[in-house]
């Protein structure tokens, strides 16, 4: 028997704004519990909530990047259930009127294109954390995080396999950070997402019962689940049993899903509009100057990099592809007139060191500062590209300044001609048989009087200028 | 010299000329609110932080009118470091960290925030009967209730503790309680005042409004209880006028109109007599009285019912005792933390509503109930839009009847729910209404309503004010006396 899955997700976007979604409360990560915590966020008798207007901002230029309808006028409607992390006993949430309508994103497997269509994406509020191991027999709360604003990315059920997922997810990561609307911090929890998936017979045309797990965000979480979810529908279906409708929780340690709650046990959340929060409009003004100073793309990066900095296809893609190399690679020509230097630089070394480590070049110790200064110096001689290579690697392990690391291990190249003239005399001297081989035709001989040179001078030397200098002497 | 019954023009004439001191006036309305301890008016005393504040004010140049003139406030507004119950057990500890727009407004006006009023649980009630703080008396009889929610409020105002009082007003919660213990109180249009700090029972409803003796010292009232807040989204950014500034304009040539649909065939007798004789007044002033069709506005009682108990179902959830107020003891698990949190923190009528609210949101329900009600909550609008394009007011009886003994509403509901028959509608649409003193039935004051547009607060207090130059019902004391 041959099954289709279909999956959808439902991305959960940190908006990166100063202050919280309804209140002037911090949204900064890592505080003391309750500490970014203002009288609205408790949800204190009396309180009401005001829209952040940047946070509509953001949710627009995600719109506009997924080429989707922008809802100039939306509204919040109250979901309501009880949990010791939600303050007031309902999320105030985008039900009936979401800020962003129909759009797609186009996403990358394996080198051929799809197009996932977006449903929808809408502006709620985060709950706060409710901490389980940290009391014996109680349960903390912290609402640091309570009224941070999401942004919910809905796509349409047309993700075929957990492969797929990912790239998805990959693709909306991309987007988000190339806009600068959230950190994309998958650790700290600025990206998490719920996926539905659902298995059918290929021939069949109505869509099968659909679990949903909660709360993954990681790339390979995503993909184990899903694959481990996807094995456990169709062992139930070919023993004869159907699949029940629930909600549940992926187990990383054992990887496995578990069941949470079923369609039976589910919250009836009583939706209905906020009465204390007016429908947002965007003006034509506010909404033209959202969208004409729409950060560059991926795309668009990519396009330019092979016309202005005349980069191969393959490389302008691999730059583009993260915000943060991008961003490397700009800074770095800044510094240079050889763009094709720091591409090469990206693309061959630093690109073998992430894959070494398998982390991304956020999590990596090179900033964009160092590596700049790195280009820097390769360019302006100063050191070699060999050189550069240990400087590079040494960067990766410790993070410390270019310059410094130059200047402590005296890494300085010898621009002096008459210094290296003064080896390669002595190499000449000390070396007659193979001179004599040399000057009686053996050409590849060459090689050896510029590697004993380099030898001499710790790789110091400037490659070319050895090479003058060598045929002058030799050769005349 | 007593300054019991005086209103805050003659207290600030008082104490302008010297004849009481700022800490002589407060203390003598603490002695005032000794004396008359048996209304349980109020549930909680500021006195230290009062008297503190007048004598502060004794050593200062006060020119403003509020200045020193004590107020009660009902017990619904945050009163920072000073506590809050909303009548309910839930709060019987809660001491808020901040305090009411409305409160702060008054209080940088000058006004000493003398204690917090007794009122109907979470301000869902008619009588006060449902406070968890005893049944408020209404100083015009022994075991008459004062109405409510802002029982307390209006009871304080009644026998004379204090010129004036803040209230409430989500569905009748100022009008009826005014009509009931016979003074004059004000709802002003929805969003007039900030609704910041106010404990929310029905958040598209609530609005907060003066409660006074006079119509004159409701509009010095509203005067400063006004203001555009941008903590509030719903709070209107509309020009503040003088509300006080065109209430000696003749109304002569205006247009009172009478409301079709208002039935008062099934009224007592006395309190139509007493309706009639109004009209009359009013013909006397000049104005011309037209019948008016509001065709929808029948649907008026259910459509409340639907809307109101739907956003306190939602806002009261946040009483759950993890975060503040009444939590329950050793509660043995999540869920029996809220379960018995919440079955010992609310009484009986809150409890009613939170569930028939839950019920008009669910799943299945919604569009039969909730979103029937608001629809319905649109033609009742469209019909005053329509009448006020043919009169300045609307005007009608504020209460079925006067004031009724505790108890005598026995365990029916509806029974309770069909006392703001003529006062929910200005909810419903968020007009401006208030009512005023219009005579006695059986010795009981019993008050008119009137019904204004959108944002004319000035217009209803011109009309009310003129009714007061004319009559004497406002200056009735209950021990029988004229002011």
């Amino acid at each position: 028997m041959s099954w289709e899955t279909v999956i959808g997700l439902e991305i959960h976007v940190q908006l990166s704004t100063n202050s919280k979604l309804f209140s002037g409360g911090s949204t900064g990560f890592g505080a003391e519990p309750n500490t970014h915590v203002d009288l609205i966020d408790m949800g204190l008798p009396g309180v009401l909530p005001v829209a952040n207007r940047e946070a509509f901002y953001k949710a627009i230029r995600f719109g506009l990047a997924t080429n989707a309808e922008i809802n100039q006028t939306s509204s919040f409607d109250r979901k309501n259930y009880f949990y010791p992390d939600l303050p007031k006993g309902y999320q105030i949430t985008q039900m009936a009127m979401p800020i962003v309508g129909k759009g797609f994103i186009k996403i990358d497997v394996d080198g051929s294109e799809k197009i996932i269509n977006i449903t929808r994406a809408h502006l709620e509020e985060d709950a706060g954390k409710s901490i389980h191991d940290l009391f014996d027999g109680e349960t903390g709360v912290d609402l640091n995080r309570a009224g941070t604003p999401l942004l919910e990315i809905v796509s349409e059920p047309e993700i075929s396999n957990a492969k797929e997922a990912v790239a998805y997810f990959k693709a909306v990561r991309q987007l988000v950070t190339f806009l600068d609307i959230c950190d994309g911090n998958m650790a700290q929890g600025s990206m998490r997402c719920d996926v539905n998936v659902s298995i059918k017979k290929q021939e069949d045309e109505k869509l099968g019962t659909r679990a949903e797990i909660k709360n993954i965000n990681s790339f390979k979480f995503i993909e184990r689940a899903i694959n481990f979810e996807i094995e456990r529908q169709i062992r139930i279906i070919e023993s004869g049993e159907s699949v029940v409708q629930e909600t549940r929780l992926y187990d990383s340690v054992k990887n496995e899903t578990r069941s949470m709650r079923s369609k039976e046990e589910a919250n009836d959340y009583r939706y209905f509009p906020c009465p204390d929060l007016l429908p947002v409009v965007i003006s034509d003004n506010e909404f033209n100057d959202i969208k004409n100073n729409l950060p560059e793309l991926p795309d668009e990066k990519e396009k330019r990099y092979i016309s202005e900095a005349n980069l191969e296809e393959a490389e302008a893609k691999i730059i583009s592809s993260s915000k943060t190399m991008a961003n490397m690679f700009e800074d770095a020509c800044s510094k240079t007139d050889d763009s094709k230097l720091v591409a090469n630089w990206l693309v061959g070394d630093v690109s073998a060191l992430l894959n070494k480590d398998n982390i991304d070049i956020e999590e990596s110790k090179l900033s964009s500062n160092n590596f700049a200064t790195l280009i820097e110096r390769i360019s302006d001689k100063t050191i070699s590209g060999k050189i550069a290579k240990s400087v590079l690697e040494e960067v990766w392990e410790s993070g410390h300044d270019v310059d410094n690391i130059i200047k402590d291990k005296g890494l300085v190249q010898i621009q002096d001609e008459s210094v290296l003239e003064e080896i390669a005399q002595k190499i000449i001297n000390d070396n007659p048989s193979q001179v004599g081989a040399y000057k009686g035709g053996k050409d590849k001989l060459f090689g050896f009087f510029v590697g004993q040179v380099m030898k001499e001078t710790q790789g110091k030397a400037n490659p070319k200028s050895v090479n003058d200098i060598l045929k002058n002497l030799l050769d005349s | 010299m007593s300054i019991q019954y005086k209103s805050i023009k003659d207290l600030n004439n008082m104490l302008l000329n010297k004849e009481i001191s700022y800490k002589e006036l407060i203390s003598e309305t603490f002695a005032l609110i000794e004396s008359k301890k048996n209304l349980n008016a109020f549930i909680t005393l500021n006195k230290d932080a009062a008297i503190e504040k007048a004598v502060l004010l004794d050593r200062k140049k006060n020119k403003s009118i509020l200045a020193g003139i004590p107020i009660a406030q009902k017990d619904l507004f945050c009163t920072k470091d000073l506590r809050t119950t909303c009548g309910s057990n839930m709060l019987s500890t809660f001491i808020p960290p901040y305090s009411a727009t409305v409160i702060s407004n008054l209080e940088n006006a000058g006004c000493i925030s003398v204690g917090k009023t007794n009122m109907d649980e979470f301000a869902m009630g008619s009588s006060n009967e449902t406070s968890f703080y005893g049944n408020v008396e209404n100083p015009w009889g022994t075991n008459l209730v004062p109405g409510g929610s802002s029982g307390g409020s209006a009871s304080a105002v009644a026998s004379g503790i204090v010129p004036a009082a803040t209230g409430t007003d989500t569905g009748g919660s100022i009008r009826q309680p005014a009509s009931l213990c016979g003074i004059t109180g004000l709802k002003p249009t929805y969003g007039r005042i900030s609704r910041w700090g106010m404990i929310a029972f029905a958040s598209s409803l609530d609005q907060a409004g003066p409660m006074a003796r006079t119509a004159e010292d409701c509009g010095i009232l509203l005067n400063e209880m006004c203001s555009h807040d941008i903590k509030d989204t719903t709070s209107l950014n509309e020009h503040i006028p003088d509300f006080t500034e065109n209430i000696n304009q003749p109304i002569k040539g205006m247009k009172i109109g009478i409301v079709k649909e208002f039935d008062l065939s099934k009224l007592d007798n006395e309190v139509v007599k007493v309706f009639e004789e109004s009209k009359k007044y009013y013909e006397s002033l000049g104005a011309e009285f037209i019948e008016i069709s509001l065709p929808n506005i029948s649907l008026s009682v259910p459509t409340y019912y639907v809307v109101a108990p739907a956003e306190c179902s939602s806002n009261l959830s946040r009483f759950d005792g993890v975060k503040f107020g009444k939590r329950c003891e050793n509660p043995k698990n999540l869920e029996d933390l809220y379960i018995r949190t919440r079955s010992e923190g609310f009484g009986d009528e809150v409890k009613r509503r939170i569930l028939i609210g839950s019920y008009v949101l669910s799943a299945g329900f919604y569009d039969a109930y909730y979103k029937k009600a608001q629809q319905v909550r649109r033609l009742i609008k469209n019909d005053f839009d329509e009448a006020f394009l043919k009169v300045d007011v609307l005007m009608s009886p504020t209460t079925r009847g006067a004031a009724f003994e505790a108890g005598s509403k026995g365990s029916d509901p509806i029974q309770m729910y069909l006392e703001d028959l003529f006062t929910i509608p200005a909810n419903l649409a968020g007009l401006p209404a208030l009512s005023i003193p219009n005579g006695f039935v059986d010795s009981k004051p019993i008050g008119l309503q009137l019904i204004g547009n959108f944002l004319e607060e000035s217009k209803l207090l011109q009309f009310a004010h003129s009714f007061q130059q004319i009559t004497d019902f406002h200056l009735k004391t209950p021990s029988g006396e004229n002011i």
